[in-house]
């Protein structure tokens, strides 16, 4: 039993560490914590399933959703986050907030409120290792999300773009006087960010289905992940997403279901209390 | 910029004043049931509003979860009374008295922490609060809710609620004005300031941060109970984190640090979204479309931005 | 002996911020702690008002044991300071800057506060004209009900200066009080400082302009890497010859 909670925890840790590093991206590059995270999620296994069901093969459908995903993100940065850019983060997260519910909306609009089904990627065969039994979809999730998590290091530590938006998140004035763009770094990050959660929202899809209000949960526990890691790092991140997946499966499994969540929040607010930097967060005293 | 050295900042006792007098007047425009029943629930989160506002606008900390106290409040009513027979004007005390301890009690160790973290736990705590509400079903009767006996047998109908709604929210200004024009008040904004400042003067950040967090959990418990009694009915939604997102953001649109703001902030957007249901599967697009504008154009808020319209227009009549 | 601390250390990482620090202090003179950049200046300064707490020693004053308490447990004992990097309230009026800083001598319960009980606003107009007589003695009467935020830089120096002799403190710490002032209102603050001292506050002040130390100190303390290097009176620390080495240079030492 114990490697099928692990098993599970591991897959939706997956996730959560896919969207926490949008959440950490953003907020890195703004200080912003983007509560429209979740809606990037659910435009990727909604626009997967809506490209699918209008007869597109389903890799395509897969790439085109990322790419919507990805526009928009860039979109609700040009749009909403640019204009205000002067503003005080509260501002800018409630700008945030009434994106996600603008995107929610349109969703309704352009899709419907029914629960939606993506065919997984590889076949529904369930595959049996040690006592446990998996999905092939699962091996997609932790796979692809290994991969992508390998080549989001090596973005920011070996090319100029990357690079750049480590710059403007240490320092943005300096940044600037070096010649990056940061308006450029906003847009990117923005656009990753939303690729990220979008890359989330499609892996999942075959296993939790997809829905126009998805993303207000898959948000929520992507933010919780990213804090519990430390907003301001992205292993923070991945390691909190991961974490945090495995604290629910274990809560579901030898607690309760119904209190899983519970059990996650409470951990939290102690990891917090006690780590308020979160696992891998810095310690940034104040200079008076 | 200059002026007498100690005149009295613009009196806090008028706009109270004209808030009293719109509550009073207000009913000569309502029509039916359903304006009295949109104005009641204005009024409610109005009070909720007003006492997170001293939270987060003049205190400077954050909370995704007061809903959460809003919901406990309703719920701790309304099962002292429809589970124990107790009259309202027991389990109301009652209930806040324990909502009370509980904010206390949980303020202690988080409100140590600061933006993000701070922002977490508090949304940690409104979501245990709506789990556990739901999931509780042979106290609180589950995710479907329960039945709520009415405050008082002569307290029902609409227009009766709408005074004492109207009542408790003139109330509950008149305590928050008072609180931020007192010592205490300058004491919290220093902390939002600068609480290393705030510290150096004697201000004890912990505790004064604890008395906010406490006082608008009351305020935020009040309105919860006094929308169970209300609607004759309870569901956990009311304690969700969306509520608790409508909450703040209802604060930050009126404007923070501003306790009008805060009442302004609660009336617009509870009309809004009723007089967006005309535009039907458009309503959601149109609401999150007008939070978007109006915070990208007015990114004070709303009061603080007219205000200061007002003021630009004066100083140009001169 | 007003303040006495024994050999205080702080570390920050790997850095010794201060090491084996002994400061006494006496009553009614004023003190000045230089030093180079890095000394260690603002993290002693941070720990005589309970901002830091330090790793090692212990800080007592007015033989009231203070170390490890928090920063509002040194205000109310009777210790007051401005900062290097203002930490003027802007979000509030100058006078309601100043008003804050009667708290210590407010008494406000909360239930007084929320119910607006009768004795708050006969206090409320005290605290008023307290503030306002303190603006008055800074000079800054006239900017009492302008918003804090458009003051100039001067003006702001003076402005934390009231607020915090509202306190009323025993002992007053000022963080580099004429940095970034040009001679005028670096001679505004030299009368200020004399003022105080002359009422019976006793000053520390943390300073780079060595003509200001030189002539409105009574004791220096000289720092260097987070250890004490010299003290003593003005006149004889400008002459050692290690102090000399380390940080003044033979052109400012021309008093």
């Amino acid at each position: 039993m114990l490697e099928q909670y692990l098993l599970s925890g591991i897959t939706t840790g997956a996730i959560y560490a896919l969207v926490a590093l949008g959440f950490a991206i953003i907020y890195n590059a703004s200080h912003v914590i983007n509560f429209a995270q979740g809606e990037f999620v659910m435009i990727g296994g909604m626009a997967t399933a809506a490209f699918f069901e209008a007869g597109i093969p389903l890799p395509a459908a897969v790439v085109l959703s990322i790419a919507t995903a990805t526009l928009v993100g860039v979109l609700l940065e040009k749009l909403a986050v640019e204009p205000a850019r002067e503003a005080s983060v509260v501002t800018l997260i409630i700008i945030t907030i009434g994106a996600s519910i603008l995107l929610r909306g349109l969703a309704t609009l352009v899709w419907d409120k029914k629960i939606h089904r993506v065919p997984a990627f590889s076949g529904e065969a369930p595959i049996a290792i040690g006592s446990a039994t998996l999905l092939p979809q699962v091996l997609w999730v932790l796979g692809v999300s290994a991969v992508a998590v390998a080549l989001l290091a090596w973005f920011f530590r070996r090319t100029l773009t990357g690079k750049a938006i480590i710059a403007v998140s240490h320092n943005r004035l300096a940044a600037r006087l070096m010649g990056i763009s940061v308006r450029r770094v906003l847009a990117v990050s923005f656009g990753l960010s939303a690729a990220l959660g979008a890359l989330a929202g499609v892996l999942i899809a075959p296993i939790a289905f997809t829905s126009w209000d998805v993303g207000v949960m898959l948000g929520l526990k992507g933010f919780a992940a990213a804090i519990l890691g430390g907003l301001g790092s992205s292993t923070g991140a991945v390691v909190g997403g991961l974490a945090l997946g495995l604290i629910e499966a274990l809560g579901a499994g030898y607690i309760s279901s119904a209190y899983k969540d519970v059990f996650a929040f409470v951990i939290i607010i102690a990891a917090l209390v006690f780590l308020p930097n979160g696992l891998l967060g810095r310690r940034a005293a104040e200079r008076v | 910029m200059a002026s007498s050295a100690g005149a009295r900042p613009s009196g806090s006792s008028k706009p109270l004043l004209a808030l009293a007098i719109v509550i009073a007047a207000l009913p000569l425009a309502l029509p039916n049931n359903y304006t009295y029943e949109v104005a009641i629930l204005v009024g409610l989160n109005a009070i909720v509003c007003v006492g997170l506002n001293l939270l987060i606008g003049y205190a400077g900390q954050i909370s995704l979860g007061h809903a959460g106290f809003f919901g406990l409040g309703a719920y701790g009513s309304a099962i002292l009374a429809a589970r124990y027979g107790w009259p309202a004007w027991v389990s109301l005390p009652v209930t806040l008295a324990a909502v009370a301890l509980l904010a206390w009690a949980i303020g202690r160790p988080i409100l140590r922490l600061k933006g993000h973290a701070l922002a977490m736990a508090t949304l940690g705590f409104g979501i245990i609060v709506s789990i556990v509400l739901a999931t509780e079903d042979r106290l609180t009767g589950g995710p479907d809710g329960m039945a709520v006996p009415p405050l008082a047998s002569f307290i029902s109908g609409e227009k009766i609620w709408y005074w004492l709604v109207g009542a408790v929210l003139v109330g509950a200004v008149w305590l928050a004005r008072n609180l931020i024009d007192s010592p205490r008040g300058r004491a919290l904004r220093a902390l939002h300031g600068s609480e290393v400042a705030a510290g150096a003067l004697g201000i004890d950040a912990a505790a004064h941060k604890l008395s906010a967090f406490v006082i608008s959990a009351l305020f935020a418990a009040a309105a919860g109970a006094l929308s169970a009694h209300y609607a004759g009915f309870i569901t956990p939604a009311k304690a969700s984190f969306l509520h608790s997102i409508e909450l703040v953001t209802m604060v930050v649109f009126g404007g923070m640090a501003s306790t009008f703001g805060a009442v302004v902030g609660a009336a617009v957007l509870t009309t809004l979204p009723q007089l967006l249901t005309v535009f039907k599967e458009y309503e959601m697009v149109l609401l999150g479309a007008v939070l978007m504008l109006t915070m990208i154009f007015m990114p004070r808020g709303l009061v603080p931005t007219l205000e200061r319209a007002l003021a630009a227009t004066r100083a140009k009549r001169r | 002996m007003l303040l006495r601390a024994q050999s205080v250390g702080k570390r920050f990482g790997g850095v010794a911020a201060l090491e084996a620090v002994d400061v006494a202090l006496e009553r009614g003179a004023v003190h000045a702690i230089i030093g180079p950049n890095g000394a260690g200046k603002t993290t002693l300064l941070n720990v005589l008002s309970g901002i830091y707490k330090p790793d090692s020693g212990s800080i007592s004053f007015e033989n009231q044991e203070l170390t490890g308490k928090d920063p509002h447990h040194f205000a109310a004992a009777g210790i007051s300071r401005t900062f290097q990097n203002l930490q003027v309230f802007f979000n509030m009026t100058v006078l309601e800057n100043v008003m804050t800083g009667r708290w210590l001598h407010e008494r406000c319960g909360l239930a007084s506060a929320l119910l607006r009980l009768p004795a708050r606003a006969r206090a409320e107009q005290a605290c008023r004209q307290a503030a306002a007589a303190l603006l008055d003695t800074v000079g800054l009467a006239r900017w009492a009900d302008a918003r804090a935020d458009s003051l100039p830089y001067g003006a702001l120096k003076r402005l934390e200066i009231a607020r915090a002799l509202a306190a009323e403190p025993r002992l007053l710490l000022l963080d580099e009080p004429a940095a970034g002032l040009n001679p005028s209102e670096t001679r505004a603050i030299d009368e200020l400082i004399r003022r105080t001292a002359a009422r019976g506050v006793t000053v520390v002040l943390v300073e780079h302009n060595m003509k200001l130390v030189m002539e409105v100190s009574h004791h220096v303390i000289v720092l260097d890497y987070g250890r004490k290097l010299a003290e003593g009176e003005p006149r004889v620390v400008s002459r050692d010859p290690r102090v000399l080495e380390a940080y003044l240079g033979t052109e400012a030492c021309s008093t």
